[in-house]
């Protein structure tokens, strides 16, 4: 498999922060690649770094075998950029916005119109609405095509899905995998650690650093700790005691259970009498397989 | 089952069904804009104590209502009063009793954290003395110390978010708002954040509240589900997920939320 992105190194600091601290990974041609982690992680520096907007102060990186600072005018018309603020032309037409970028481009609506077809027709019947009175779904869909309408090689989505609906959200990531039967490259961030699961592969990050690369199979396997599940009634009052025991390693609440890694060597049956006999009668507890978000924070503990 | 878990869950948040103080009064509440029916007869209590979800895919017309329960907007029609004062007529004494905190806007970036706790507090009509207690007691919870100086706007984002909390509660309002209050912060400190607002309710305060993450639906007492501009479901987490034969209130919501036909 060829290498469409390779980051080597990079890094770059604003006034007091560092923002990325030496990042290194590849992405491969074709597959969806995720940067996953919260605001702050460094995750719209590096995007705007890849995409030639901003210089890093250390290190290299490529995309399709174009350096992002040497090359940065082929970059450009390589490169597919949906930043996480909406920043089309609000007091253009749908239709007008979308001619704008594909004559920047220098090419025209109907020469690549089969690679937007699938997310253009869907707002196609309000063409002569302005982009402004668009609403916050349709925005995204004109976003997006007017970011593929030079046909990329290389898609990049900022925090897409931020702020929006989980039914929305799913129809998004649906649209993504079409895109990728196409075999456009597709890097995505996003602060929801559950997106990792859609990924090829992701790299977590945060404070400007990689936790993990691999992929969300691989990152949950490397989980090193036995999880429970650990539910009863008084779920917050649980959680508030089982983080004060020494026997605990982490306590966290998910949804409507913990999950509980306790410190090795304890065993979980004696663990639970213990707890059971604090006024939690009704405690149940199973062994369950961690998802991204405990892996992540597991690997946020030993950051 | 169903019934007897509810029981469960209101002795947990300190209060018996008797003698539920209700804070949040909505009966028969509709807003139109013109033809469109942003809020289309909505109807239900918030508790003294509760931790209500306020869920609904966007445009569903959640932020409507919360303006109006916070007396920004006034309803087009429907008895709705918040705190016991009336939507119509007593939104000054509305909005000195409630807190409000959303992701986009709490702070001022460009003060410090004493700046912010002093002009909210005077805000709120805080005593002197008052706002000097809050501000040592603040800086001391949330481990401010090191950031004393600094503008708000050189925070690390969780730091921002629980002090914009706690900013939020500082008048002991009956009732918080918290819109979208978790959005974009990394999970340990998003679950620091959930462990404040339960200790908040434990005190008796209702917290109104507003998320993305459908986790984090299953920490409240009680969540609704919007559609089109429609209450469609609202009970405890618990019972929804049974009435709708799934584990998850994700599934719950997209199930719901699917039916929509109206574009935001």
């Amino acid at each position: 498999m060829s290498e469409s992105v390779i980051i080597q190194n990079l890094s770059k600091t604003y006034p007091g922060v560092k923002a990325l601290d030496g990042i290194s990974c590849t992405v491969n041609q074709g597959e969806i690649f995720g940067f996953i982690g919260p605001d702050g992680a460094g995750k719209t520096t590096l995007f705007r770094i890849l995409t030639s907007l901003l210089i890093p102060d250390e290190g290299t990186a490529s995309v399709d075998g174009d350096d992002v600072v040497k090359d940065y005018k082929s970059i450009r018309s390589k490169v597919g950029y949906m930043p996480g603020k909406f920043s089309l032309y609000q007091d253009l037409s749908v239709e007008e916005n979308l001619k704008f970028f594909a004559g920047v481009f220098k090419t025209t609506i109907a020469e690549n119109y089969h690679l937007i077809e699938g997310i253009y027709k869907q707002i196609e019947p309000f063409k002569h609405r302005l982009a402004g009175k668009l609403s916050g779904g349709m925005k995204q869909k004109l976003a997006l095509s007017c970011a593929l309408i030079h046909k990329p090689t290389v898609l990049f989505l900022d925090e897409p899905t931020t702020g929006v609906d989980a039914v929305s959200r799913k129809e998004f990531w649906e649209m993504l995998h079409q895109l990728k039967s196409t075999g456009l490259t597709i890097i995505v961030s996003t602060p929801y650690m559950d997106e990792a699961a859609l990924c090829d592969r992701v790299a977590l990050l945060q404070n400007g650093k990689i936790l993990s690369i691999a992929s969300p199979e691989e990152i949950v396997a490397e989980f090193p700790h036995k999880l429970f599940g650990v539910k009863a009634k008084k779920l917050y009052q649980l959680n508030e005691l089982l983080k004060l025991e020494d026997q605990v390693h982490s306590t966290y609440l998910f949804g409507d259970n913990i999950h509980l890694v306790l410190q090795e060597n304890v065993s979980i049956e004696m663990f639970i009498e213990k707890i059971k006999a604090e006024n939690f009668n009704d405690l149940e507890w199973e062994s369950i397989s961690p998802g991204i978000e405990d892996c992540f924070m597991e690997l946020m503990h030993k950051a | 089952m169903g019934k007897h878990f509810a029981g469960h869950r209101r002795l947990f948040y300190g209060t018996n069904a008797q003698s539920m103080k209700t804070v949040v009064t909505v009966k028969n509440l509709v807003k139109k804009f013109g033809d469109f029916v942003a809020n289309d007869n909505l109807n239900f209590e918030v508790y003294q104590g509760e931790i209500f979800g306020f869920l609904g895919a966007n445009g569903a017309g959640k932020t409507t209502a919360i303006k109006i329960l916070c007396g920004l907007s006034k309803p087009t029609s429907g008895e709705i009063t918040v705190a016991g004062f009336d939507v119509y007529k007593q939104r000054e004494e509305i909005k000195k009793n409630i807190g409000y905190m959303s992701q986009k806007f709490s702070l001022y970036d460009d003060l410090t954290i004493h700046e912010n706790i002093r002009f909210y507090g005077g805000i709120y009509g805080l005593s002197n003395a008052d706002i000097k207690s809050k501000t040592s007691q603040y800086m001391e919870k949330l481990k401010l110390h090191e950031y004393a100086k600094s503008r708000v706007s050189d925070l690390p984002l969780g730091i921002k978010q629980k002090l914009a909390f706690s900013v939020a509660v500082m008048h002991e309002p009956q009732i918080v708002f918290l819109d979208e209050p978790t959005s974009g912060v990394d999970p340990i400190t998003r679950r620091q954040f959930w462990d404040m607002i339960n200790a908040e309710a434990e005190k008796g305060t209702t917290l109104f509240v507003t998320t993305h993450y459908m986790d984090e639906a299953e920490y409240c007492h009680r969540i609704s589900i919007m559609v089109d501009g429609r209450i469609d479901a609202l009970d405890s987490p618990h019972n929804l997920k049974q009435q709708f034969e799934v584990d998850s209130i994700e599934e719950v919501f997209i199930q719901l939320a699917r039916k929509a036909t109206r574009d935001e």
